[in-house]
Parts: structure tokens; C-alpha cells; sequence
């Protein structure tokens, strides 16, 4: 989403990577969009709970950090796949918060004019290939696309998100092992929120770290705390490189924590309360984050004041336009099934 | 000026129109198992790897589910990948990128992106394969909308099906069945296309009309021929297309003899058949019918082994003769 800056001064020189990378208009934009992802999925959640989005949808409050960190060193045509618990990459990648209130709303101003929801949620102008509903889905698809970008030496950077659930399909493993025998421009992302759904990883996956799966298929395996912006940031930096200089992809794992539950059908029985209250009051990546921006300098209680009216009046905008847009006609029910053709 | 015509086998014809797609379009490239310096199981693709090079003509690990995806991911992405299952038995391990990514995409995503992927399927029973491959599916994804389902039956539709395909925006799903594979026939040179969704009427009769799909074409006009000799003038309908369907060649044909025989390899079941049948049932040639209805199919079974039983297992020429003129002579 932005290239790094040049002027690294000698002041920030202790400081984390992404304070020595970058300005502080551009982390002030980063800050914003991660109080964007979060109060859009506020959004929707109050929307749905007032029976104006009907369907169900999977938020990622908790997350924010993960879908930023990896974004920010990607340019606007870079291609990401996303998951079903996509709305930050969404965002992240560049999309605009009213076109997918329009989505979720089933309007045909959204980014799939009404007809994929939540879960397809997709940008193709920015480089967003679509959300999946199948969990591991979108991993050979960007493997796919990382194999365009060779052939058509487009330079495009291609990074495929999934969760820790993906982590077992057998699409992981086939997409992860043609990636690094084809050397391809890919970088595949586990955010690893400790469940598949009410599965912990701990019941469902051999190994410790999904991460030390990056062995068996040669490629580099990088662990970060996905709830520090800087650390996703820098592991994705060194990632795009790696990609861009054609040495092939990287597996990156993300340790994360979704703070509200799978999906809206989720009571949260498999995890207590005591450990959901320890993630959202200690580990918190926008508190993080902004605490880290407020001690290094970056912004003060006004500059974070502002970003939030302005990321509330966009949310409460977001909301009104996709009221006002209008349904997709019953006509219409068979279209985009084929292209239509001349 | 016609191009030169020359007999070729089903398989080379199928070669031939991946050398030309792949001469016209830089975009477009092969993928599949074991399909470079094999050549691949059928030697379909024969020696292009040394003509277009191993990075146009790729070999992939044996994953299908994962091959197929990056067929679809290259697709989405602006390339045109021709994609070879090694046998379409093999479908079976890559039904999600097929049903849900590639069938599906267009549509979720609003008519955003299209996804011109061609997948090639090697089917059928009578090589000795037994139950693992053997199988005729075309009718499972024939029940996908989004995904278009050919069945050339000639070399001459081999190539000109595959080159639509190439040229298609959506994804094109290709059964071969493999004993057509050394199947002669003419083929002009150069570049021809053969649409998607069109049937062929490849004999004309004024007594039944039977419609048949890949190999049982052929059955079905040898088994005509036999029939004239006793005064019975079979019109053969190839289908070619099984989704979108050319509905309206075949109710024309059924309008025209009055009576209906579908045979196709696959189980007899829940088939092509069974589609075409109630097809005719809810059409105006309806009232034009003078009997029954009659599909014949494959049996309830797995394929078996033995080729004794592997042949009893799917229709033969003799069965189509004796169910065409117990149809005409009002016997059933």
C-alpha cells in the first residue's frame, strides 16, 4: 500500500522497523485503517443484529495488525486471496468501506453487486482476488496467480491469506509444495488464531508452529506476533523481497486471536472467558499500537481523536449508502453465471 | 479456398489445436501430469514440450486438487491454462476447485472476473483400466452451472471443440473418451472452430431418433447402418454439448421421428439420459411421441476388470440395434 520512505533519521534509528521504514503521515494512515476494519465490523455486527444484514459473517476484530502488517509493503496491483474472515485484508488491500457495506447489504452497489455477501467479498481493482468460503481454498488459486505473474513477468507480488484451519487441508500442502518448486513470486500467510472454528490447533495440527511446515517444502517459515503492526510488517517486507528477487515464496505465520467468535451461530464454549479478557485487554493490536505511535512521537491524543471521528463519520456514511442503494432486480437472477457475450 | 484435409487421429487432432492455441495466444500453456517428456498417459500431448519448452508445456506434481487451482488462479489472472486430468477419474480429487472456485467465481464475485480455464478429461471403460479408471462423470459437472461440458465425438469436433474452448471466456470442461483416442477421421489444417452448445445431426432418419454422446456416436451409426438393411431409418443425434444443452435440434428430431432412444456410456441413472428424456417429456414434442421414451445406459455397477464383463457393463452396437427396433416395432 505505500513504498517506504527514504529519510531514515538517526533519532529513529532504536526504534521498530516500521518507525524506521516509514513517515508519520503514512502510520497515521495505518492506524486509520485498523480503526477502520475494526469499526466496520462493528458495523456490520449491529447491523446484523438489528436484522438489516441477513446471512451470517465471520469478524476478525483482533486481527487487525496481521492484515495490515502483510499489505503494507505490497504495491496496488500485488494480488492477495483472502479468507472467509476477510474483511481486514479487504481494506487493508484498499478497499472502500461504504462498496462493501453495498455487499453486505445485498445491494447492487457492492463489490459483487449483492451476489457474494461476506464471504466473496472481493477487489479486483485493488488487487483483492475474493474471500473464499472454502477454508484453503484460495491458496492454490494465488499459487495460480503467482504463476501468471512469472509467465507473464508482470513482477506482481501475490500473497495468499488463510487461517490455522487451512493449515490441514490438502490444498495447503500441494498449493505450498508447486509454489517452492516453481520458485514462485508467493507468499503464503497463516493467521494462526489459535482455533478452526472451535478446534484449537493444539487438537488439530502435529506441529507446535505451523510455521516449521515451511520444511518440508524448502521454503523459509517466519513466526511473528501477529498483534504487533511492526513485527507482521517487517516479516513481510523481507517476504516481498524474497519474491520480488524471484527466490520464491515464504510461509509466514501469524499468532493471532479473533475476539469474537467463529461465526454468528459461535456460544464461545471451547475457550474461556478468562483468556478471551487477557487478549482483548492486554493484547489488543490497535491499543498496541497507537501506544507504540503515542511513546516514539507520532501522534498525540488529538492526532488519534481525529482519526476516530473521521473512521466513525465513514462508517455511519459507509451504512446510509448502502441503504439507499438500490436491490438487484429478480430479473437479474441468472447473470455473471456465464460471461455475456456479443 | 478450403484447407487441406488430411486423417487424423482423435488424439493428434486434439495435439494439433493445442500447437495452434498455443501459436496464436502466448497466454496459453498446458499443465498436467506427466504430460512434458512422457508425453503424457495417452500421449496427447506427444512432443510439444520440445516444440513449446517446459515452461508452456508443465509437468505437475501428482495433486490435482492443487494443480487445478493453480489452473484456476492462473486463469483468473489473465493466462489461458489447458489443464489434462490423467484420467477424468482423477476429477474426483479436485471437485472443490472445480465445483466451487472456477464454476462459481464469476458469479460471487458479481461479473467481476471470468475464468477461461480448459480442463481436458480422459474417460471411459473398454481399456482394462477397471473401477478407478474407467469412469464416465461428465454428468456430475454437467450439473454445475457456470461450467461448460463438451463430448467431441470425431477428431474433426475434437479439434474444433478444443480451439472454442480456448477461445471461451468460462471454463470448459473436456471428457475424451480414451478409445477414441486412435480414432481416424478427416481434419482440415489451420485454424477452425466447432461451437460449444451446438448438437450435430450426423445421420438423418425418418423412423428414431437416437441421441447419443462420445463414443456412442459411433455405436449408434454403425448400429443405423445395420438397420437400413431392414428398412429402418435411424437419424443419429450427436450431442456434443451436455451443458448448455441444444434442446432445440433434438425436440426438432424427436418432432420429426417420433420416437426417442438415448444411449450414453455413463450409469444409466441419474444420466444424460435421464436430462434429454424429461427434456423431450416437458417439450412440444411431446405430443409427437409414438412411444415409450428408451435410455440405455451404463449398468448399476462399478467397471470391472474382466473384459468380458467390462464390455457387458456399457452399452455395445448389438444392444442399441436391439433396442432401436423393438422401439419401432412397438415391442416395448
Amino acid at each position: 500500500m505505500a513504498t517506504a520512505s527514504k529519510a531514515v533519521t538517526n533519532s529513529r534509528a532504536n526504534l521498530p522497523f516500521v518507525y524506521r521504514q516509514y513517515s508519520a503521515e503514512q502510520l497515521k494512515q495505518v492506524l486509520h485503517k485498523m480503526y477502520l476494519v475494526r469499526r466496520f465490523e462493528e458495523g456490520a455486527e449491529e447491523c446484523y443484529t438489528r436484522g438489516l444484514i441477513h446471512g451470517t459473517m465471520h469478524l476478525s476484530i483482533g486481527q487487525e495488525a496481521s492484515a495490515m502488517g502483510i499489505c503494507m509493503p505490497l504495491a496496488e496491483d500485488d494480488q492477495i486471496t483472502s479468507t472467509h474472515r476477510g474483511h481486514g485484508h479487504c481494506i487493508a488491500k484498499g478497499a472502500e468501506v461504504k462498496r462493501m457495506f453495498a455487499e453486505f447489504f445485498g445491494k447492487t452497489t457492492g463489490y459483487c453487486k449483492g451476489r457474494g455477501g461476506s464471504m466473496h467479498i472481493a477487489d479486483v481493482g485493488k488487487g483483492n482476488l475474493g474471500a473464499n468460503g472454502i477454508v484453503g481454498g484460495g491458496i492454490p488459486i494465488a499459487v495460480g496467480a503467482a504463476l501468471s505473474s512469472k509467465m507473464m513477468k508482470t513482477g506482481k507480488v501475490v500473497v495468499s491469506f488463510f487461517g490455522d484451519g487451512a493449515n490441514n487441508e490438502g490444498a495447503f500442502h500441494e498449493a505450498l509444495n508447486m509454489a517452492a518448486v516453481w520458485k514462485l513470486p508467493v507468499i503464503f500467510v497463516c493467521e494462526n488464531n489459535g482455533y478452526g472454528m472451535s478446534t484449537s490447533t493444539a487438537r488439530s495440527t502435529a506441529v507446535k508452529n505451523i510455521a516449521e511446515r515451511a520444511a518440508a517444502y524448502s521454503m523459509p517459515g517466519v513466526i511473528v506476533n501477529g498483534n504487533i503492526f511492526s513485527e507482521v510488517a517487517e516479516a513481510s517486507h523481507q517476504a516481498v523481497a524474497r519474491a520480488r528477487a524471484g527466490e520464491g515464496p515464504t510461509l509466514i505465520e501469524s499468532k493471532t486471536y479473533r475476539h469474537r467468535g467463529h461465526s454468528k451461530s459461535d456460544r464461545n464454549r471451547y475457550r474461556t472467558k478468562e483468556e478471551i479478557e487477557d487478549w482483548m485487554s492486554n493484547r489488543d493490536p490497535i491499543t498496541l499500537f497507537e501506544s507504540e505511535l503515542r511513546e516514539f512521537g507520532f501522534i498525540d491524543d488529538k492526532g488519534i481523536e481525529a482519526i476516530r471521528d473521521a473512521v466513525a463519520q465513514e462508517i455511519a456514511e459507509g451504512i446510509e449508502f448502502a441503504k439507499a442503494s438500490p436491490s438487484p432486480d429478480i430479473s437479474e437472477t441468472g447473470n455473471y453465471v456465464y460471461t455475456e457475450q456479443a | 479456398m478450403d484447407a487441406m484435409v488430411r486423417e487424423l487421429s482423435y488424439a493428434q487432432a486434439i495435439q494439433e489445436a493445442m500447437a495452434i492455441a498455443m501459436d496464436m495466444d502466448e497466454r496459453v500453456f498446458l499443465m498436467g501430469e506427466d504430460i512434458g517428456v512422457y508425453g503424457g498417459a495417452f500421449q496427447v500431448t506427444g512432443d510439444l514440450v520440445e516444440r513449446y519448452g517446459a515452461d508452456r508445456v508443465i509437468d505437475t506434481p501428482i495433486s490435482e486438487l492443487g494443480g487445478a487451482g493453480v489452473a484456476v488462479g492462473a486463469a483468473l489472472t489473465g493466462m489461458r491454462p489447458i489443464f489434462e486430468f490423467q484420467f477424468s477419474d482423477f476429477a474426483t480429487l479436485a471437485m472443490e476447485q472445480i465445483v466451487n472456485q472456477a464454476a462459481k467465481m464469476r458469479f460471487m464475485l458479481g461479473g467481476e472476473v471470468s475464468v477461461p480455464v480448459v480442463m481436458r478429461f480422459p474417460a471411459g471403460s473398454g481399456t482394462g483400466a477397471a473401477a478407478q479408471h474407467s469412469q464416465s462423470l461428465e454428468a456430475w459437472l454437467g450439473h454445475v452451472p457456470g461450467l461448460k461440458v463438451i463430448q467431441p465425438a470425431t477428431p474433426y469436433d475434437a479439434k474444433g471443440m478444443l480451439l472454442a474452448a480456448v477461445a471461451d471466456p468460462d471454463p470448459v470442461m473436456i471428457f475424451e473418451h480414451k478409445l477414441l483416442y486412435k480414432m481416424k477421421g478427416p481434419v482440415p489444417e489451420g485454424y477452425y472452430t466447432v461451437p460449444i452448445g451446438k448438437a450435430d445431426i450426423r445421420r438423418e432418419g425418418r423412423d428414431l431418433t437416437i441421441v447419443a454422446t462420445s463414443i456412442m456416436v459411433q455405436k449408434a451409426l454403425d448400429a443405423a447402418a445395420v438397420l437400413e438393411s431392414e428398412g429402418i431409418d435411424v437419424e443419429v443425434v450427436d450431442l456434443r454439448t451436455i451443458r448448455p444443452m441444444d434442446k432445440q435440434t433434438v425436440i426438432d428430431s424427436v418432432k420429426k421421428t417420433s420416437r426417442l432412444l438415448c444411449v450414453y456410456e455413463a450409469v444409466k441413472t441419474l444420466g444424460i439420459g435421464a436430462e434429454v428424456s424429461a427434456m423431450i417429456a416437458e417439450s412440444e414434442a411431446f405430443d409427437y411421441l409414438d412411444a415409450p421414451i428408451v435410455r440405455l445406459g451404463g449398468a448399476e455397477t462399478p467397471i470391472p476388470y474382466n473384459p468380458e464383463l467390462e464390455k457387458v457393463t456399457v452399452p455395445q452396437i448389438p444392444d442399441i440395434i436391439t433396442a432401436a427396433r423393438d422401439l419401432v416395432k412397438g415391442v416395448r
